[in-house]
């Protein structure tokens, strides 16, 4: 099957591609659309780092054929910094150290930003429970447990948005 | 990646017409079918997506069953009220399965049909695989067998079924009602789904172009439902061994049970001769205990998945336990 070409929303904008149908989203994001901040962990489904939101929906971008996210709205990773303004979840991870390498950071954020949105206040097995999808080889989780804690608890962690 | 077709079908009858040539597949949440695509285990010519058809609702039934629709997501069905009240042993098993994202996109018919995660069926480059290759030789009877079934094996093919969602589906008899070229027709799920016999990827008895529309879960009154899991880590993998078990308890006897496991077989696992075995007794761990080596009786380990059996045995006994208590 040849190109197709589809419409979606992504962080607001509305934009349009021309990909092969089974093009995988991930690849869509990073390659045609210059938005590398969404990362390739397993392509499997296993780590989670490609984690972004369809249409409010907490999904794996390395599962979704483009096909699949015509007319969908996609929030990435970038759509959390306003301009130099990093939002809350971003500063504490910095803060308590939820980052080291960052390869399933902007996965973490993701899943984390889909988390307080539902749950402004979670508790540690919800969070746990919240990020049981995200992989991380480097921090050993605590880290990022304690930089979403600190999150919840600031000013704007749910209401900052473009 | 190969060259497709790709449909997009409003309607079950245009879904089952588009479907019925050689090489089609359905393609609901994708999780299982992209994954193999992209590894070149699957290569269907004709993807048909059914994630147009009005196929997403729960709904209570008359007789106080509820009836599932076959594009309802994993996350969706786990949380709904209706099975968070009256049939947590389903609720339980679908939040055990997979990750929040893909239960997220998974749905009820996809999980149905979801392929064994052996690892020498997801790799085309790993050697002979019957369910693969048709014909071709068993690469995990002599080889990595760890993880691969122990119950309903065949000298053709070990694999696990790997799903959650389906093992307490079994334990609550759940019914597929499934739409296809010559008509509509409903299995129970305890005969829908084959063994390997010399047959191995032929998996259930969909016949080609069949869809599957919904599932029925017949009413659980007054039951006691439990799913136990147990895995090499605490989320977010495959069951070594589960058991979900749905029990009507008067007066501490055993009114009637019903237990399935997971993570063993080669099929979701109906455990009937453990069900004999705890009928009008009372609920005590010795009977427990009884039940869990009837369930186990038939066990047939490889080089080093022996550990299975005892494994699947306390975890038979322990969701017994909790379910009972
Ligand atoms: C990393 C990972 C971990 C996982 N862990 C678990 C786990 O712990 N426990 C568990 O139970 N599962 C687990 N899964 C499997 C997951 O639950 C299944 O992939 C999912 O349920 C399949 O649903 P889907 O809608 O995505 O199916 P699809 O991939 O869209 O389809 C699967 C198959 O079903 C067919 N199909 C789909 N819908 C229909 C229909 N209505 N009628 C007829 N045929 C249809 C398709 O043709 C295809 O052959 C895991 C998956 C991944 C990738
Ligand atoms: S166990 Fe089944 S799926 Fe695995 S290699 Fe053998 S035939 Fe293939
Ligand atoms: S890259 Fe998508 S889940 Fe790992
Ligand atoms: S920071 Fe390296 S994988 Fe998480």
């Amino acid at each position: 099957m040849s190109d197709c070409r589809i419409q979606l929303t992504i962080n607001g904008q509305q934009t349009s591609v021309e990909a092969p149908p089974m093009k995988r989203l991930l690849d869509v994001l990073r390659e045609d659309l210059d938005l590398t901040g969404t990362k390739e962990g397993c392509g499997e489904g296993e780590c989670g780092s490609c984690s972004v939101r369809m249409n409010g929906e907490l999904v794996n971008s390395c599962m979704v054929p483009i096909l699949q996210a015509h007319g969908a709205h996609i929030e990435t990773v970038e759509s959390l910094a306003i301009d130099a303004e990093l939002h809350p979840l971003q500063k504490a991870f910095l803060e308590c150290g939820g980052a080291q390498c960052g390869i399933c950071t902007p996965g973490m954020l993701m899943a984390a930003t889909h988390l307080i949105a539902h749950n402004p206040n979670p508790s540690l097995e919800q969070i746990r429970e919240g990020l049981a999808g995200n992989l991380c080889r480097c921090t050993g989780f605590i880290k990022i447990f304690d930089s979403v804690i600190t999150a919840a608890a600031m000013e704007g962690s749910r209401t900052h948005a473009r | 990646m190969n060259q497709f077709n790709y449909l997009h079908p409003a309607s079950t009858d245009q879904a089952v017409s588009s479907a019925s040539s050689d090489g089609s597949k359905f393609i609901a949440g994708g999780t299982t079918l992209v994954d193999l695509m992209k590894l070149y285990v699957e290569n269907p010519s004709t993807l048909v997506d059914v994630n147009d058809l009005p196929l997403a609702q729960v709904e209570s039934l008359p007789n106080g069953g509820l009836r599932v629709g076959a594009m309802v997501r994993n996350s969706d069905l786990a949380f709904h009220p209706t099975v968070k009240e009256k049939y947590a042993v389903l609720s339980e098993a679908l939040l055990s399965g997979a990750s929040p994202q893909l239960r997220n996109m998974a749905t009820t018919g996809g999980n149905l049909l979801q392929r064994t995660r052996c690892p020498y069926f997801r790799d085309v480059t790993a050697g002979p695989c019957n369910k693969r290759n048709p014909g071709t030789g068993c690469s995990a009877i002599d080889g990595f067998n760890r993880t691969m079934a122990i119950l309903g094996t065949s000298d053709h093919c070990i694999a696990t079924h790997p799903s959650d969602m389906d093992v307490a589906m079994t334990a609550l008899e759940a019914l597929i009602f499934i739409e296809g070229p010559k008509g509509k027709r409903s299995v129970p799920i305890n005969d829908f789904y084959k063994l390997p016999g010399d047959t191995p990827h032929i998996e259930n008895v969909l016949e080609p172009g069949e869809l599957i529309t919904h599932v029925e879960i017949p009413p659980a009154i007054s039951t006691k439902q439990h799913y136990l899991k147990l895995r090499d880590r605490a989320s977010y993998e495959f069951a070594l061994a589960s058991a979900a078990v749905v029990a009507r308890v008067e007066g501490g006897h055993i009114h009637s049970v019903r237990i399935a496991m997971g993570g063993v077989g080669t099929r979701p696992w109906r455990a009937h001769e453990a069900e004999a075995v705890l009928t009008g007794k009372p609920a005590t761990p010795a009977h427990f205990q009884a039940a869990a080596e009837a369930a186990l009786r038939g066990a047939k380990p490889h080089t080093e998945n022996a550990f299975k059996v005892e494994l699947a045995k306390r975890c038979v006994i322990r969701a017994l336990k909790v379910a009972t208590a």
